[in-house]
């Protein structure tokens, strides 16, 4: 009898027994500690970084069941990860969110938002440089598109075995694109273009325009990049519900309802792709270095484009806006109007940083779903 | 000769920070106006006494609207 209750206590001690026998574990509580800490403490992407942390200490848990076959993360990871449709779920919510009007009413500022792109492009072949494989090297290029949905989307399909690094660089420097961009903007500038005042003039945009943009968007896209037509179909899907201004329940629902609860299983999902025998490895530092660089070469190229904006107009753009040329919206335009008015206190650049914001969403799914086109040509994927 | 401070950009203006009759100097704020879900510093373009307030907190105010001047 009292063996039985000594066994029957010391279950109860098993997990304690177990958990120093893989360090790594302890380690990722740890990690998914300081996840923690940066959303609730540092409000730091909490809708994500929350979640995201919760899961990480969940599956490093010694004996958790949660990801093994039938443990429910497992079942949330092959329903929406696996099948890619997390991320294809919030991608209608952020069509839905999505204002293209500043876009659409100067579309030249669509080019910084390709321009904002070629970080992907250049992070790429440094990671080819650098000996990963090919469809390792692209999801890590995809962390410099700066946009979590698209990030997890590429890297769930093609090298899902990096899901979690990838997944918490793309989220991590998101948010701290306010601490990234700034130095880059400084040093690649000088005091006379960071002053430089551009004006606004409000530019109406009509309802038809605002209907037709999603349509031809997706139509064109489609044609030119038909491996990224999930990608730009759904973002299109949420913005013309909200333009169409006829399904008002549906846009309400997908910016809110699905996108809430999508958002904490996608959050949940990639926590738990980060047990520490498969996230501790080296290869995670080099693809968290690798989508800081990603980052970091998205503005230097936007702000580049920038300053060929202001040849090409003869003085009349602040080459500050090309930052915005990124997905992380609307963070980035944010960003360049207080860089922009710390230089100048009447240099109002938002409402033309929203534009190059909005054209930096577009572009990196664009950017995106071109690269899945062209290795799919080449017979890669 | 009076100064009008104009809105940089379409918003709300969700706080007016002077009063007729204060004195301002270049490059104090003013009022802040939000755009995009930013709030954003209106700063004087000079010095000088605010002679006018043409907007109210709630206001909703198209770019180059003039808001308020000072003489």
């Amino acid at each position: 009898m009292v063996e039985a209750i000594i066994n029957g206590l010391s279950g109860l001690t098993t997990g304690f027994q177990h958990l120093f026998i893989d360090w790594r574990n302890v380690i990722m509580i740890g990690v998914g500690g300081v996840l923690l800490w940066l959303g609730i403490k540092k409000n730091c992407e909490p809708l994500l970084l929350l979640p995201i942390g919760f899961g990480c200490i969940l599956v490093n848990i010694p004996l958790s069941e949660v990801m093994m076959q039938d443990g429910f993360l497992k079942v949330l990871y092959d329903a929406g990860i696996d099948t890619e449709l997390f991320p294809l779920l919030i991608f209608v919510g952020i069509g839905a969110m999505t204002d293209f009007g500043p876009l659409l009413s100067r579309p030249s500022m669509f080019l910084l938002g390709a321009a904002g792109q070629f970080g992907i492009f250049l992070t790429l072949i440094l990671a080819l440089w650098l000996g990963f494989p090919m469809l390792d090297a692209v999801a890590i290029g995809v962390i410099g598109a700066c946009d979590g949905p698209t990030a997890i989307y590429v890297t769930s399909k093609y090298a899902p075995h990096l899901l979690g690094a990838v997944s918490v660089a793309a989220y991590s420097y998101m948010a701290l694109v306010p601490i990234i961009q700034p130095p880059i903007m400084k040093a690649l500038t000088t005091e006379k273009e960071r002053t430089t005042v551009m004006r606004y003039a409000e530019r109406p945009v009509s309802k038809t325009t605002r209907i037709l943009f999603p349509i031809v968007i997706t139509i064109l896209g489609g044609l030119i990049a038909p491996k990224g037509l999930p990608l730009l179909g759904t973002i299109m899907l949420g913005n013309l519900m909200r333009e169409s201004g006829v399904v008002s329940r549906l846009t309400k629902a997908s910016e809110n309802e699905i996108a809430n609860v999508v958002t904490l299983f996608l959050g949940l999902c990639i926590g738990a792709t980060m047990s520490g025998p498969a996230f501790l490895k080296g290869q995670t530092l080099l693809v968290l270095a690798l989508g800081f660089v990603a980052i970091c070469l998205d503005t230097v190229c936007g702000v580049t484009f920038g300053k060929l904006m202001r040849l090409a107009t003869g003085g009349k753009v602040n080459p500050l806006i090309g930052a915005a040329g990124i997905s992380a919206f609307p963070m980035a335009a944010r960003v360049v109007q207080k860089e922009g008015l710390k230089y100048n206190k009447r240099n109002h650049l938002l409402m033309h940083a929203m534009g190059a914001n909005a054209g930096g969403q577009v572009g990196s799914v664009i950017a995106a779903a071109v690269m899945l086109s062209v290795l799919a040509g080449m017979g890669l994927i | 000769m009076s100064v009008e401070v104009r809105a940089p950009m379409p918003g709300k203006i969700v706080k007016i920070l002077v009063n007729v009759g204060d004195l301002v100097g270049e490059d104090d704020e003013l009022l802040i106006l939000e755009a995009m879900k930013m709030e954003n510093p209106i700063f004087s373009d000079g010095e000088g006494t605010v002679k006018e307030v043409k907007v109210k907190e709630g206001d909703a105010v198209k770019a180059e609207e003039v808001l308020l001047i000072i003489g």
